[in-house]
C-alpha cells in the first residue's frame, strides 16, 4: 500500500556490481518506502538475484559504483549479519542446505539474535517451540520440519515455505523474496501469499522477484519494475505486469525509453 | 574461502603458561641407568624393574614407525629427560595441602578441582607432570571396593593386580612407542572395579605436561571384573612451549564377563603456533581387551590439540557377544597433523563393533582416518559398522581416509560409509543473512557434524567439548 508520510526504507542509486570481473549490475536506481510492495521482473540472467544478494551483502560481488541507504544507514558499509539485524531479509531463490543442523535450532538462533538486537527477550527452546509452531500453522507447515536438518532433502516448495517461515519469525523491515512462487503448487502459493500479506503492514516493505503475474494476483504490488541486463528499464503500477504478460519482453526492449520516460 | 574463514581459528592458546613448581628432573638421555634411576626413585619392586629393562631391550631392536601420514623432524631420544616430578614436601593428606601454585594452575585451566569434584561428583586423580599429587574421593570409592589411584601407588598397595594385568593388553614390544613407554613410564592412573560393582561416578584424570623438554610417559590400567561397569574421563591441556614435547602414553583396559568400560578423552594439548612452531607430539597406544563374554569397551575421543597426533584406540573382542565402540572427533588447524582411528579385532562369536569418526580440518592442517576391522576365522556372525566423515574448512587443508578391512569369516557383515563435506561460503552467507555471524555459524555446523560423537560423552564433558571446538576453530572462517 502507498502510505502518506511514509518514510524511505531503501534508496539505491546508480548501483553497479560485478563478479569475477564481469559487470552484472549496471546502474540500478530503486526507492522503496515503508508500506510498499514492489515487484521486480525480468528475463533469466538479467540480474534479479544478483541485486538481491548484493543488497544482502554477499561477499562474492564487488561493488563498483553507486550508493545504497537503508533507513539512516549506509548499507554497503555493513557486514551481512548487521544488515540482517538492521531488518533486511532475503528469501533465497535457492535456499541452502545445512546438514546436521536442526531446523529448530537454526530458527531459534536466528530469532534470538534479532530479538537481542531489538532489545527484546530471547526465547528458551520450550517457549520457542510453542511460538514457532503457531507461525507454522499460518503457513500450513508440518511441525516435523523442525527436527529435520535445515533445508536438507526439503522439496523445492518446502524450502520456499521454510524461507517464508523465517520471514514470519524475524519480522523484517524490508523483505526481498526471490522467486518465492517458483516450485509452489497453487494451494501452497495461496497459503504463502496469504502469509506474506499478513506480515505486510504500513511500517515494512516487500520486494517480490518473480516471473509470473499469477503471484501478483495474490500479493498485489504498488510498483512493478522490469530489469534488463543489470538495469531497471521500466517501472509502472500493477498493470505493467499484466501488460508484460500479454506483450512479452520484446515489447519492453522496443519501448523502454518512452515508457520509462512516461513513468518518471 | 573469504577473510571470515581465515580469521576464526587463530586465537592464542589459552592454556599457555608455565607453572613455577620445583621439579626434580633426571639428566637427559636414555640408557639402562636412566631406567634404574626411575625405578629406584619410585622404590619399585624387582619385577617391575625387569619389566622395564625387558621393554628397553625390545625398544633398542625396533625402529621408529614411518608408515603414518604425518611428518616431523627425527626425535632425539637422548635429548629428553625421562623423569620429572614436583618435589613433594611431605605426603598430602588433603586438597588443602596441595601446592597453591598448582591449584592456581588448575584455576587458569578452568579446572577448579575440589569444586569440580564436589559439584560434579567426579573424582579427579590429578597428574601433574608425571607424579600424582592429589587424589580425591578415594574413600568413597573404597567403600564399594573400587581402587582408583596412581599406578605407582598401586604397585605398592596392589602389586598382585599390577603384575597380573600390566602389559597383557599392550605387550612391552607391541610397537616402538609402547616399548619406550614400558621402559620409562613414570606414572599414570590405576583403576579396579571389582565383580558386580557399577562405579557410582565418572572417574576423571586431568593430565598436564609442565616441564619444558621432559618427555611424558603415562601409563594407565583399568580393570573391570565380571558384571562391573565404569566410565572414565581423561582430559588434557599443556602449557605453551616452543620446543616439541614427546608424549607416548599407554592405556590398557580389561573387561571381564559382562563388564562395561567407557573411556572418554578430551585432548587439548599445545598444538604449536599458527606457523606450526612448537606443540606436543602425541604418540599414544590405547587398547582395550573385551576378554569376557558380553563385555563392552567403548572409546570416545575429542582430539583438538597436539602438533602431531598418532593414536588408534583399539578393541580386541575376544569374548563371545562382546562389543567394541569407537567414537571420535579429531580437529586439526594451522599446521597440525593427525593420523588417528581405531582397530577392531573380532575374535569371538557374535562380536559387534561400531566406528564413528568425524575429522575436521582447517588452515593448512592434515587429518587422516586409519582404521582396521579384522574378522578372525573364529568370529562367527561378527558385525561391524563404520562411518567416517570429513569436513574441510578452507581450501588449504586435507582429509584422508585409510580403511583396512580383513574378513576371514564368511558370516561377517561389514559396512563402511564415508563422506567429505565443506563449509561453503554460501552456507555462511545463509547464516549471516539471518543475523548469525560466521563464528556462531561454524560452531553450529561443526556441532551438528559431531553430534553422533558428542552424544556419547558424559554431559559436562560434552559441554566442554563443544566450547573447545568453537574455540579451536575461531578465526578459521571468514
Ligand atoms: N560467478 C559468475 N561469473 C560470471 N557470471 C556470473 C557469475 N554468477 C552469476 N553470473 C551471471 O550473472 C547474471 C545474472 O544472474 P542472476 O542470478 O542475477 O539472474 P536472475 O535475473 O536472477 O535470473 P533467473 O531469473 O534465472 O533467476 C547471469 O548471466 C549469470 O550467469
Ligand atoms: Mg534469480
Amino acid at each position: 500500500m502507498i502510505v502518506k508520510n511514509s518514510k524511505t526504507l531503501l534508496s539505491v542509486e546508480g548501483l553497479r556490481a560485478s563478479i569475477n570481473g564481469t559487470e552484472i549490475l549496471k546502474g540500478i536506481d530503486l526507492t522503496v518506502k515503508s508500506g510498499e510492495i514492489h515487484a521486480i521482473m525480468g528475463l533469466n540472467g538479467s540480474g534479479k538475484s544478483t541485486l538481491a544478494k548484493v543488497l544482502a551483502g554477499h561477499s562474492a560481488y564487488e561493488i563498483t559504483g553507486g550508493t545504497v541507504r537503508f533507513e539512516d544507514k549506509d548499507l554497503l558499509e555493513l557486514a551481512p549479519e548487521d544488515r540482517a539485524r538492521a531488518g533486511l531479509f532475503l528469501a533465497f531463490q535457492y535456499p541452502i542446505e545445512i546438514p546436521g543442523v536442526a531446523n529448530t535450532q537454526f530458527l531459534r538462533l536466528a530469532y534470538n539474535t534479532i530479538q537481542a538486537q531489538r532489545g527484546k527477550d530471547e526465547l528458551d527452546p520450550l517457549e520457542f517451540d510453542d511460538f514457532v509452531r503457531e507461525k507454522m500453522k499460518l503457513l500450513d507447515m508440518n511441525p516435523d520440519f523442525l527436527d529435520r536438518s535445515v533445508n536438507e532433502g526439503f522439496s523445492g516448495g518446502e524450502k520456499k515455505r521454510n524461507e517464508i517461515l523465517q520471514m514470519a519469525l524475524l519480522e523484517p523491515k524490508l523483505s526481498i523474496l526471490d522467486e518465492m512462487d517458483s516450485g509452489l503448487d497453487i494451494d501452497a502459493l495461496k497459503t504463502v501469499a496469504n502469509g506474506v500479506n499478513q506480515i505486510a503492514n504500513k511500517d515494512n516493505a516487500t520486494i517480490l522477484v518473480t516471473h509470473y503475474q499469477r503471484l501478483l494476483d495474490y500479493v498485489v504490488p504498488d510498483f512493478v519494475h522490469i530489469i534488463q541486463s543489470g538495469s531497471i528499464v521500466m517501472t509502472g503500477g500493477k498493470e505493467l505486469a499484466l501488460e508484460l504478460e500479454t506483450r512479452g519482453y520484446d515489447w519492453v526492449t522496443a519501448n523502454k525509453q518512452s515508457i520509462a520516460g512516461a513513468v518518471a | 574461502m573469504s577473510a571470515v574463514l581465515q580469521s576464526l581459528v587463530n586465537q592464542p592458546y589459552k592454556h599457555g603458561f608455565v607453572t613455577e613448581i620445583e621439579s626434580d628432573i633426571a639428566p637427559k638421555g636414555l640408557n639402562e641407568d636412566t631406567i634404574r634411576l626411575i625405578s629406584a626413585k619410585k622404590n619399585e619392586p624387582e619385577w617391575l624393574l625387569s619389566f622395564r629393562l625387558k621393554a628397553y631391550q625390545k625398544w633398542l631392536t625396533m625402529t621408529e614407525p614411518e608408515w603414518q601420514n604425518v611428518h616431523y623432524p627425527k626425535i632425539d631420544f637422548q635429548a629428553i629427560s625421562y623423569y620429572s616430578a614436583p618435589k613433594p614436601k611431605k605426603k598430602l593428606a588433603s586438597m588443602d595441602e596441595v601446592d597453591p601454585e598448582l591449584l592456581r594452575t588448575f584455576e587458569k585451566l578452568g579446572v577448579p578441582m575440589h569444586e569440580r569434584a564436589a559439584l560434579a561428583g567426579v573424582a579427579v586423580d590429578v597428574i601433574f607432570d608425571s607424579v600424582s599429587v592429589a587424589t580425591t574421593y578415594k574413600q568413597k570409592l573404597a567403600e564399594v571396593g573400587i581402587i582408583f589411584c596412581s599406578i605407582s601407588e598401586a604397585v605398592h598397595t596392589h602389586p598382585e593386580l599390577i603384575q597380573k594385568y600390566l602389559g597383557t593388553v599392550v605387550p612391552v614390544g607391541d610397537n616402538y612407542f609402547a616399548a619406550l613407554n614400558s621402559a620409562v613410564f613414570t606414572d599414570g592412573s590405576f583403576c579396579f572395579i571389582p565383580k558386580g560393582v557399577k562405579c557410582p561416578m565418572d572417574l576423571s584424570t586431568y593430565f598436564r605436561i609442565n616441564t619444558e623438554g621432559s618427555g611424558q610417559f603415562e601409563r594407565t590400567l583399568i580393570i573391570a571384573e565380571e558384571d562391573a561397569a565404569v566410565s572414565y574421563l581423561e582430559g588434557c591441556t599443556a602449557p605453551r612451549f616452543d620446543t616439541n614435547q614427546l608424549h607416548a602414553a599407554v592405556v590398557e583396559l580389561v573387561a571381564l564377563d559382562n563388564a562395561d568400560i567407557k573411556y572418554s578423552t578430551v585432548q587439548n594439548w599445545y598444538a604449536g603456533d599458527e606457523n606450526g612452531i612448537g606443540g606436543i607430539y602425541n604418540f599414544v597406544t590405547k587398547r582395550g581387551l573385551a576378554k569376557g563374554k558380553n563385555s563392552r569397551i567403548s572409546w570416545t575421543q575429542v582430539e583438538t590439540g597436539s602438533a602431531i597426533t598418532w593414536k588408534y584406540p583399539s578393541c580386541i573382542l575376544r569374548g563371545d557377544n562382546s562389543v567394541g565402540e569407537f567414537y571420535s572427533v579429531a580437529v586439526t588447524n594451522n599446521y597440525q597433523q593427525a593420523d588417528t582411528g581405531t582397530k577392531m579385532i573380532h575374535l569371538g562369536k557374535n562380536t559387534r563393533s561400531t566406528i564413528v569418526s568425524k575429522g575436521i580440518s582447517a588452515g593448512h592442517s592434515n587429518s587422516s582416518y586409519r582404521g582396521l576391522v579384522r574378522i578372525a576365522p573364529t568370529a562367527e556372525s561378527a558385525r561391524n559398522y563404520s562411518q567416517c566423515d570429513s569436513m574441510l574448512i578452507g581450501d588449504q587443508c586435507g582429509a584422508h581416509t585409510f580403511p583396512y578391512i580383513q574378513v576371514h569369516n564368511n558370516s561377517a557383515i561389514v559396512e563402511h560409509e564415508a563422506s567429505t563435506s565443506k563449509i561453503g561460503e554460501d552456507q555462511l552467507f545463509y547464516f549471516s543473512q539471518r543475523g548469525i555471524d560466521a563464528e556462531e555459524a561454524v560452531s553450529m555446523i561443526i556441532n551438528g557434524f559431531c553430534k553422533d560423537v558428542f552424544q556419547q560423552l558424559p554431559m559436562e564433558f560434552a559441554v566442554e567439548a563443544t566450547k573447545l571446538l568453537s574455540f579451536k576453530l575461531e578465526g578459521s572462517v571468514g
